[in-house]
């Protein structure tokens, strides 16, 4: 199967990971924190869930790359 | 908790969309490779093993577990995880060393269907009709549970929450049968990971660490889960035997190693190595799953006795509802945002634990109860059809089991005691079946019931807790027959229900073969019985790769857990 379940993993994480950090930022600083002790907790996690999306998305790229390159 | 406990903001619902719209997506990708029955029923042997691994552990973790778990956390504290480390590890890991090779080996496309090349049609049939009414009941508690969850938690219509959830669920399926199952279910696999997380980490933050939280807990029965197991005084009121045997051998050994639910998505691996590493793969995050969900549960109960203000919620009976941990914690600690992510997690989770029973239902009765006992030897098109039908039925009658749930009290309970009695002596039949040659379908079959029958009677003579002369409990819970066995807990009266339940099946199996004749020759047993099957040859694979040395070193880190956790 030429399905490579690492493409939604990588765009759904990565997503959510922009979402959450430029959420973040927007409302840095604002009393939604207060739940969370304090901590800008959507910056932080947005951005770990950015990485992971982006690792996965490369982790997929690369795959491809060289399943192309095999074929040619 | 009350109604509308959980505001969702327009970023929260976004968050739950995309989900849906990137689950559907993949459904409708997934349904160009669905040409036969046996792509969608099986997948055809097409998965490569990292997603059947986190499959396999996934198709067990549904929301229940999750929300179960954590309750359990906060009922009986760190013991829970014996159900972990304890309970599920040593029986992946001996499915994946021992048992694999004659499910993926053998001709078989499913677990019942193992037990008629390996036995007989009546055992199958067993097997097959029990499986198939035990998958769309728990499909149906399930979406009960997550339908009654979100009108409690975000004030949702429960019809609404439960004919929508149903829709994503079919919809998905119906495209992509097995694979789309299976994929999603890895999906959720992260969602849950990365969408509960946050709450252990501030939660721990908020208790000053681990030794905040062990201090507020200040009680170390909560915080050992071997120390106390010498005696039942202990917060599940088990002692080590009932423990290691009941929950560690009979019961685990009989979920994992035989349910089709599970199974099903090693044998969709594409090799028989990669069949056997699917369940230590899933082994590794299982063994550290406690952090994710029994923590939370902790975390509750010592923010509570910590006089935080938090409080574990009280549920319609108005009785603390522990069920409440996971879901109260996510409105104290998490601003939208990660709550919308948390809740996606949460019910992700629901629909997958219904995916994956219905994706299991539709193969057992299409091949294991259709095919073989209605319509045999016709089309692959009409049993793809009759597969596609299986799933459409199959999501329908979940959604009346979860009407039943809701309408008649205790229907659960009682369900789910009738599953014990049937599950409990399950693995001895599948223990002898594999490794005695000599055991016969008549002896398979009878002593299956024998155990079930032993079940049944056990459960009448023991009772959960100390009774005083003339006092009665309500039947479900036992003592129907008279209390002459006494425990101190209902999970210790199960242990032991399972003891019992497994020595008879396992001993009557051996009488009754013994005394019927053998219906198999040695020819035809070739694959599906130990002694009768060629050594696989591992010689391709490099040492470190092969399932027999993986799995020492998983259990070589579950033995760690055990004493760190001591």
């Amino acid at each position: 199967m030429d399905f490579d379940l690492r493409y939604p993993i990588g765009i759904l994480f990565s997503a959510y990971g922009i979402i959450l950090t430029a959420f973040g930022a927007v409302t840095n600083g604002t009393d939604i924190y207060k739940k969370s002790l304090g901590d800008n907790i959507n910056l932080q996690w947005g951005i770990v869930l950015l990485v992971f999306g982006f690792f996965m998305l490369g982790l997929a790229i690369r795959a491809k790359k060289s399943s192309n390159s095999k074929e040619s | 908790m009350n109604a509308n406990a959980i505001h969702l903001t327009a970023l929260d619902y976004s968050i739950l969309a995309i989900y849906i719209i990137v689950v559907i997506g993949i459904g409708f990708v997934l349904k160009r490779h669905m040409k036969s029955a046996s792509d969608f029923l099986l997948s055809g042997h097409a998965i490569p093993v990292w997603v059947t691994g986190l499959a396999f552990l996934s198709a067990n973790l549904g929301a229940q577990e999750v929300i179960g778990m954590a309750a359990s956390g906060a009922k009986y504290g760190i013991m829970t995880s014996q159900f972990y480390w304890v309970g599920a590890i040593p029986a992946m890991l001996f499915l994946a060393v021992f048992m694999m090779p004659f499910y993926f080996g053998s001709r078989a496309r499913s677990v019942p269907e193992y037990l008629a090349l390996r036995f007989d049609e009546k055992t199958r049939g067993l097997n097959a009709a029990a499986f198939a009414v035990m998958t769309v009941a728990s499909s149906g508690a399930s979406l009960h549970a997550l339908a009654a969850l979100l009108h409690l938690l975000l004030g949702w219509n429960y019809n609404i929450s439960l004919i929508a959830t149903s829709i994503v669920v079919l919809a998905y399926v119906l495209k992509g049968g097995l694979s789309s199952a299976i994929y999603t279910e890895v999906l959720q696999f992260f969602l849950i990971v990365l969408g509960f997380s946050p709450l252990v980490i501030i939660g721990l933050n908020d208790l000053g660490g681990w030794s905040g939280m062990v201090s507020k807990l200040n009680d170390p029965m909560f915080t050992h889960s071997w120390k106390y197991v010498d005696t039942t005084n202990n917060p599940m009121g088990v002692e080590w035997f009932a423990l290691v045997f009941g929950l560690g051998f009979v019961l685990s050994f009989g979920y994992w190693c035989t349910d089709f639910l599970v199974i099903q998505r090693a044998m969709a691996a594409k090799t028989m190595g990669d069949a056997r590493r699917t369940p230590i793969i899933a082994a590794v995050p299982k063994m550290l799953f406690p952090f994710i969900v029994i923590v939370p549960g902790m975390i509750a109960l010592a923010l509570m006795k910590s006089g935080s203000g938090y409080s574990i919620p009280n549920g319609v009976t108005g009785e603390t509802d522990y069920n409440l941990v996971i879901p109260s914690l996510i409105a104290h600690y998490l601003p939208t945002g990660l709550l919308g992510l948390a809740m996606t997690a949460l019910m992700a989770s629901f629909m997958s634990g219904m995916a994956g029973n219905v994706t299991a239902f539709n193969t057992v009765w299409t091949y294991d109860i259709y095919q073989s006992y209605i319509a045999s030897g016709k089309s692959d098109s009409h049993y793809m059809w009759m597969a596609k039908f299986a799933t459409v039925a199959g999501i329908i009658i979940s959604i009346g089991f979860a009407y039943v749930a809701k309408n008649v009290d205790n229907i659960m309970d009682f369900l789910q005691l009738v599953f014990g009695f049937v599950n409990a002596p399950v693995f001895a039949t599948f223990l002898l079946g594999m490794f005695w040659k000599r055991a016969t379908g008549h002896g398979a079959f009878f002593g299956l019931l024998s155990g079930t029958l032993a079940a049944v009677i056990f459960h009448g003579m023991s009772t959960p807790m100390p009774l005083t002369p003339g006092e009665t409990i309500p039947w479900i819970k036992g003592a129907w027959l008279g209390a002459h066995f006494t425990y101190t807990s209902s999970m210790a009266q199960n242990f032991w229900l399972a003891i019992v339940a497994w020595s008879v099946c396992f001993s009557m199996t051996i009488i009754i073969s013994l005394a019927t004749k053998r219906t198999r020759t040695d020819e035809e047993l070739k694959g599906l019985v130990y002694s009768l099957t060629p050594k696989i040859k591992e010689a391709n694979e490099p040492t470190w790769l092969r399932p027999g040395f993986l799995a020492v070193v998983v259990l070589a880190i579950a033995v760690i857990l055990n004493i760190i956790f001591w």
